[in-house]
C-alpha cells in the first residue's frame, strides 16, 4: 500500500485553519501567543501539517538572507550547497534548532543559511537603490526557483530577511514543539494548520509558504488556479509545486513588488468586486475598477479563500469575493489579531479593544508604524 | 380594437392561413377531415394577392365606418358591440350589395345558395385568430389599433 | 452509356391520408421539388430535386410530408463507398470541381466530446447562478501587462481598509477593447452571401444582447447602420465595401487571411447575386462576379500584415481594435504568434469545422486542422512567449453547444466566434446548398421570394434566444465549479480532463486523462 502521497508532485485540497498576530509598534512577541491561538485551532486541521512564520527573528542577522532549506535525502546536500556557494556568500551555516518529538515522522533534515547574494552576479549599475533591491530580490527568488525545480529532494522553504519560516507534517502543537517556536520573537507571527484530504508525507507541502520575505497562510481551495499559475508563467513564474498557496504567493510577489501595487489594490485584484457593483460607482471609481479587472483579469482568485500574507512590515488578511471561508479580526492597542476564529483571538488576548468580521473581498491591513 | 395587419414584405406565399381559415369554419375543425370531406368545406375568409415577389393575404379591415354595414337591406352584415363585422346567414336574401361596396373585395359570394359566403369574423371566441397563429412568417399580426 | 439523370439524395414521402393538396410544399420549394399538376389535381414530388433542406416539411400542416435520406445503394464496399462513387460520376459529366456549402461533414476526431469538465464536491462549495452573481463579461483587445498608477499617499486604517482610489491616477493607458456581455459572437457572414435579413437578424441579436456580429466581405448596407456599435468589419482579400465610414462605423477591424472552411482559398460570389443592393454595399458593378483572391495581394509576409493592421489602426487612429483572422493550418501556433507580434489586438483562428457559403467539397474536406488543437498550441505559444495578454484569442469553427465553448474557453481562447449554429438558430436544416442561392430559408440567398421568408424580427428573437440559453447554460456550468467569472475558467485547463484520448493529444491540448487528480 502506498500510504504516503508526496504533494510535491500533486495538487490535494485542503481545508486549514490560520492566525496572524502583528504589533505594528513593532514590538517582539513572544511565539507562545501563536502557537496558543493555532492550537486552539486544531480541530480545523487533521494533523497532516502545521506551520509557522516569523518576522524579526533574527535580529542579528537581519540584513542577510536566510535559507531554510529541508533535504530528503543528504546526498543532496553537497550538490545544494555547492550551487549556493556558486551564487551567494556564505555567512553562517547551522541545523535547524530541533527539538525531537517522537510522534513526528518523515522529519527532514534541516538547515539554515545566513547568505548574502555575490555582488558582482547582479548588475550594480541601476541608479537608486531601490533599483537594486529589486534586482537583488530578482536573483534570489530564482534561485530560490532554481533549487525547488531542479534539485530533487532539497527544498528552499524560507528565503527573506530577518524572518524565518517553521514547518511540517504534524499537529500545531507539535510542530511548535520540534522548531521550539516558543524560543523565538517576533512583531510578526503567522500559523497554519492543515486539513489536507490525502495522507501527505512532505514537509515542505505544509504551511506558511514563503518566497524572499513574503509568507502566505492560506485556507481555500482555488478554481480558478489552472488560470493563475498558467498567468503567472507569462511572468517567468514557475510554480514547482502544485499547491494554491505558492500561486497566491506568486501572484503577491508579482503584484505588490514587481508591479509596485498597493495592499489594498492586491485585494481588489484577488477579489475583485462584481461588475454590477462596478456598474453603480462614480465615473473615476469605475473606471478604476474597469481598468484593474481588464489587467488582472487572469489573476483574480476564484474559489472559497481566507489568506493572510505577510512581509516585513504589513500583515493583510483578505477573504474571497463572496466570503466562503472565515476570516475575524481584532485589535488591541497596538496588536492586530487576523484568525479563522474568534475564538483564536480570544484565547489569545481576551479583552480586545475591536474585534470585526470583515466582508467578502475588504481587506484587513495592519503595517508597521 | 386588435386587428389583424398584414407585413407583406414577410409573407412567403405559402396559403396556410387559407387552410387553417377553412378548417376552424368547419364543423369539425380538423384540417384533415374539412378537407377531405366534401360536405362540411366552408370557403376561407382571406383573400390573397400575388404580384410576382409580393404577396399577402387579406382579411376583412372591420372598417370604422364600413359601407358593407351600411349597404345591407336586412342588417345581415352588422357590427357586434366589439366593432367585429359579422354576417347572419339567416338574415341575408344573397342581394350582393355588400360585395360590391366592400372597397377591399374581401367579402364573397355563395353562387349556389346565393348568398354571401364568407367572411372574417376573427375567429370569435378565439384569443388569436387562427391565420395569425399560424402565419409561418409572422406575416398576419393581431395589434391594437 | 445512360446518363445518370436521377441522382437522389433523399426520398420525398407524401402520406396521401394526410395530403390534402393545399400546395403549400409546391408554392414554397425553391428547388422545384413539388409541383402542382392541374389536369390530375395532383401533386408529382421529384426527389432527385430535393436538397433535404426540411422546408416543406415544417410547413406542411397536416405533417403528410417526410423527407428521407435516401443514398444511393451500391454493392456494399467499405472503400468505395457511395458517396466517392457518386462524385466520380458526377465529376464525369461535368468535369468540374465539386462545390459544396457549410462546414467539414467528414468523421474527423471530435475532440470537444472527448473532454469532460468539473464540478466542485466539499472541498469548494458550488455556485448557484440563479441566485448569486456570475459574470461573463469578456473584453477583447490588448491587456497591458501592469496597470501604473500615481500615487498620492494617504493613511491606511485597517479597520476601515475601504480602498479609496481618489488616491490614485492612472498612468496607464488602456488599448481600445471590444466589451462583450458574453464570450460568444457572431461570425463573419457577408450581406452576399447571406440575405440581408439574416444578418439584420444577427445584428439586431448582437445589439441586444450586447456583443457583436461580424459583416463579413460585403461592407455594411445601409440599413444595418444602427447596429454599427456592435459591428466587427472585415477588411479581406477584396477590400470589398471598405471605404473610411465603414472602418470608423465599426468597433472593430477584422483582417481576413483565411477561413476554416477554405484554407488557402479565396471567396467568389457569382455575378447574379450581385444585384443593386449588394452592388452599392459592395462598391462594384451590378451583375459583376465579386471575388475575393486567394492571398491579399498586399500581404506576401509578415511584415505586409503588419503593414496592414497599422494602416488601419492610423485610418481609426488607435481608437478601434484591428484583429486578424486565420484558418487553423498546420503552423497556427507560429502564425498567429507572428499577428500579434505584428500589432493585431485581436486574432482569430477558425478551425476545419468552420462553415462556408461555396468551397470546393475537396478543400472543405481536407484542408485545415480541428480547432480544439489549434486553440490548445496557439494559448499555449502565445504564453510561453510571454505575449498572451497583447491579444486576445477567439475561436471559430464549428461550436455546437455551450459544452463546445466553455470548453474552447477553458483551452485558453477569450470568446468565440459561432456561424453555422447562429445560421440553425435562424432556420438553417444543413442542406449545404448555399451556393445554389436556393435556400428556401431565406438565408443563403438574395432571390427576392425566398429572401422574405426570413423575417428579422423572428430571427434576432431566435438568434437572441440562442445566445441566451448558452449564456446561461456556461453560468450553469461556471457555477457548478465553483467560478463566478468568466476569466477565471479562461485557459483554466486544470477544469477539464480527456477522456480517451492518447498522451500525445493530451499533451497537445494541455489536459490531464479523466481520472487523474489535480
Amino acid at each position: 500500500m502506498k500510504k504516503f502521497l508526496d504533494d510535491r508532485k500533486i495538487h490535494i485540497p485542503s481545508g486549514c485553519g490560520v492566525t496572524g498576530i502583528m504589533d505594528t509598534s513593532g514590538k517582539s512577541i513572544s511565539g507562545s501567543d501563536i502557537v496558543t491561538s493555532i492550537i486552539n485551532m486544531t480541530e480545523r486541521g487533521n494533523g497532516l501539517g502545521s506551520g509557522y512564520a516569523g518576522y524579526g527573528i533574527y535580529p542579528e542577522m537581519k540584513d542577510s538572507y536566510c535559507f531554510h532549506i529541508m533535504y530528503q535525502k543528504d546526498t543532496v546536500i553537497e550538490v545544494t550547497e555547492n550551487y549556493l556557494n556558486k551564487k551567494f556568500n556564505l555567512i553562517l551555516k547551522e541545523p535547524i534548532p530541533t527539538k525531537n518529538v517522537k510522534t513526528l515522522s518523515y522529519v527532514p533534515i534541516l538547515y539554515r543559511y545566513f547568505i548574502s547574494p555575490k555582488a558582482e552576479l547582479i548588475k550594480l549599475n541601476y541608479e537608486t537603490e531601490s533599483q537594486t533591491e529589486f534586482f537583488e530580490q530578482d536573483f534570489v527568488s530564482s534561485c530560490v526557483m532554481f533549487i525547488n525545480k531542479e534539485i530533487e529532494y532539497a527544498f528552499v522553504f524560507s528565503s527573506g530577511k530577518n524572518m524565518g519560516i517553521f514547518k511540517g507534517v504534524g499537529n500545531p502543537d507539535e510542530i511548535a514543539e520540534f522548531f521550539k517556536i516558543y524560543e523565538y520573537k517576533a512583531y510578526i507571527w503567522t500559523a497554519h494548520n492543515r486539513f489536507p484530504t490525502n495522507s501527505v508525507a512532505w514537509w515542505g507541502g505544509a504551511h506558511p509558504f514563503g518566497l524572499l520575505n513574503w509568507s502566505v497562510v492560506h485556507n481555500g481551495e482555488i478554481s480558478s488556479y489552472g488560470i493563475n499559475r498558467r498567468y503567472l508563467e507569462n511572468f517567468g513564474y514557475y510554480c514547482s509545486l502544485f499547491t494554491d498557496t505558492e500561486v497566491m504567493a506568486y501572484l503577491v510577489d508579482l503584484i505588490i513588488r514587481k508591479h509596485n501595487l498597493s495592499f489594498d489594490i492586491l485585494a481588489k485584484i484577488f477579489s475583485a468586486p462584481f461588475w454590477s457593483q462596478i456598474d453603480r460607482m462614480e465615473e473615476n471609481e469605475k473606471n478604476f475598477y474597469t481598468y484593474l479587472r481588464i489587467i488582472y483579469g487572469p489573476a483574480l482568485v476564484n474559489g472559497p479563500f481566507a489568506i493572510i500574507v505577510t512581509n516585513n512590515n504589513t500583515m493583510v488578511g483578505l477573504s474571497d469575493r463572496t466570503k466562503l471561508r472565515p476570516l475575524v479580526a481584532g485589535k488591541k492597542g497596538s496588536i492586530l489579531y487576523i484568525a479563522s476564529e474568534e475564538a483564536a483571538i480570544r484565547c489569545v488576548s481576551k479583552e480586545l479593544d475591536t474585534v470585526w468580521t470583515p466582508k467578502a473581498g475588504e481587506p484587513v491591513i495592519g503595517k508597521l508604524s | 380594437m386588435k386587428k389583424i395587419v398584414i407585413n407583406e414584405e414577410y409573407c412567403i406565399g405559402c396559403r396556410l392561413c387559407e387552410v387553417y381559415c377553412v378548417s376552424q369554419h368547419s364543423k369539425s375543425k380538423d384540417i384533415i377531415k374539412t378537407f377531405k370531406s366534401s360536405e362540411d368545406r366552408p370557403v376561407s375568409g382571406i383573400v390573397f394577392e400575388e404580384n410576382g415577389y409580393t404577396t399577402f393575404a387579406l382579411q376583412c379591415r372591420h372598417c370604422k365606418e364600413s359601407p358593407c354595414t351600411t349597404a345591407c337591406l336586412t342588417s345581415a352584415m352588422y357590427k357586434n358591440n366589439n366593432e367585429i363585422v359579422l354576417h347572419n346567414k339567416e338574415k341575408c336574401v344573397g342581394c350582393w350589395m355588400c360585395i360590391m361596396v366592400c372597397p377591399f373585395g374581401i367579402i364573397k359570394p355563395d353562387l349556389k345558395n346565393k348568398k354571401v359566403a364568407s367572411k372574417c369574423d376573427l375567429c370569435i371566441g378565439r384569443e388569436v385568430p387562427v391565420c395569425v397563429e399560424h402565419c409561418p412568417n409572422e406575416a398576419i399580426v393581431l395589434k391594437e389599433k | 452509356m445512360s446518363k445518370s439523370k436521377f441522382r437522389t439524395d433523399f426520398k420525398i414521402v407524401r402520406d396521401m391520408e394526410k395530403c390534402i393538396k393545399c400546395q403549400a410544399c409546391a408554392r414554397v420549394c425553391s428547388n422545384d421539388a413539388h409541383v402542382y399538376d392541374n389536369e390530375s389535381n395532383s401533386i408529382i414530388s421529384y426527389n432527385d430535386k430535393c436538397v433535404g433542406c426540411h422546408f416543406c416539411e415544417d410547413l406542411c400542416p397536416t405533417g403528410a410530408l417526410t423527407i428521407k435520406r435516401n443514398i444511393p445503394e451500391i454493392k456494399f464496399n467499405s472503400h468505395w463507398d457511395s458517396y466517392s462513387v457518386y462524385n466520380i460520376i458526377k465529376q464525369a459529366e461535368t468535369g468540374g470541381v465539386l462545390l459544396t456549402g457549410m462546414g467539414n461533414d467528414k468523421p474527423f476526431k471530435e475532440y470537444f466530446d472527448h473532454i469532460v469538465l468539473n464540478a466542485s464536491q466539499v472541498t469548494n462549495p458550488s455556485i448557484d447562478p440563479l441566485r448569486e452573481p456570475m459574470e461573463l463579461k469578456t473584453f477583447i483587445g490588448k491587456k497591458p501587462d501592469k496597470i501604473e498608477l500615481k500615487y498620492e499617499p494617504y493613511k491606511l486604517e485597517y479597520n476601515k481598509p475601504e480602498l479609496k482610489i481618489i488616491n490614485y491616477k492612472i498612468s496607464t493607458k488602456m488599448p481600445p477593447q471590444l466589451v462583450l456581455e458574453t464570450p460568444i459572437m457572431f461570425s463573419a457572414m457577408s450581406y452576399g452571401s447571406i440575405s440581408l435579413n439574416a444578418q439584420k437578424s444577427l445584428a439586431k441579436a448582437a445589439t441586444e444582447f450586447g456583443t457583436m456580429w461580424n459583416t463579413g466581405e460585403g461592407g455594411l448596407h445601409e440599413d444595418l447602420k444602427p447596429y454599427s456599435k456592435n459591428v466587427i468589419v472585415q477588411v479581406a482579400s477584396g477590400r470589398f465595401g471598405v471605404d473610411i465610414d465603414y472602418l470608423e462605423s465599426a468597433a472593430a477591424v477584422e483582417i481576413k487571411i483565411g477561413q476554416g472552411a477554405k484554407p488557402g482559398i479565396g471567396g467568389h460570389l457569382p455575378g447574379e447575386k450581385v444585384d443593386t443592393e449588394v452592388s452599392k454595399t459592395r462598391f462594384i458593378p451590378i451583375g459583376s462576379d465579386a471575388i475575393s483572391p486567394a492571398p491579399h495581394h498586399d500581404i506576401y509576409s509578415i511584415e505586409d500584415l503588419k503593414q496592414l493592421i497599422y494602416a488601419l489602426k492610423e485610418a481609426t487612429r488607435y481608437q478601434k481594435p484591428v484583429g486578424v483572422k486565420i484558418a487553423a493550418v498546420h503552423n497556427i501556433a507560429p502564425i498567429a504568434t507572428g499577428a500579434v507580434r505584428a500589432g493585431a489586438d485581436f486574432v482569430v483562428i477558425d478551425g476545419m469545422r468552420g462553415g462556408t457559403g461555396a468551397a470546393p467539397t475537396v478543400i472543405r474536406d481536407n484542408v485545415g486542422i480541428p480547432i480544439e488543437l489549434a486553440i490548445a498550441v496557439v494559448d499555449q505559444r502565445l504564453r510561453d512567449e510571454g505575449i498572451r495578454q497583447q491579444a486576445s484569442l477567439i475561436a471559430a469553427g464549428g461550436f455546437r453547444s455551450s459544452a463546445d465553448i466553455i470548453k474552447a474557453i477553458a483551452l485558453g481562447v477569450d470568446a468565440v466566434y459561432i456561424g453555422t449554429s447562429a445560421l440553425i438558430s435562424l432556420g438553417c436544416h444543413l442542406c449545404q446548398k448555399c451556393y445554389t442561392g436556393k435556400c428556401n430559408w431565406g438565408i443563403a440567398t438574395q432571390d427576392p421570394y425566398l429572401t422574405k421568408r426570413l423575417n428579422p424580427e423572428i430571427g434576432a428573437k431566435r438568434a437572441y434566444n440562442l445566445l441566451r440559453a448558452w449564456s446561461l447554460e456556461i453560468k450553469e456550468m461556471l457555477g457548478g465549479m465553483g467560478i463566478n467569472a468568466i476569466e477565471s475558467l479562461r485557459g483554466n485547463r486544470e477544469q477539464l480532463r480527456g477522456v480517451g484520448l492518447s498522451e500525445l493529444e493530451l499533451k497537445l491540448l494541455g489536459i490531464k486523462h479523466a481520472g487523474e487528480a489535480w
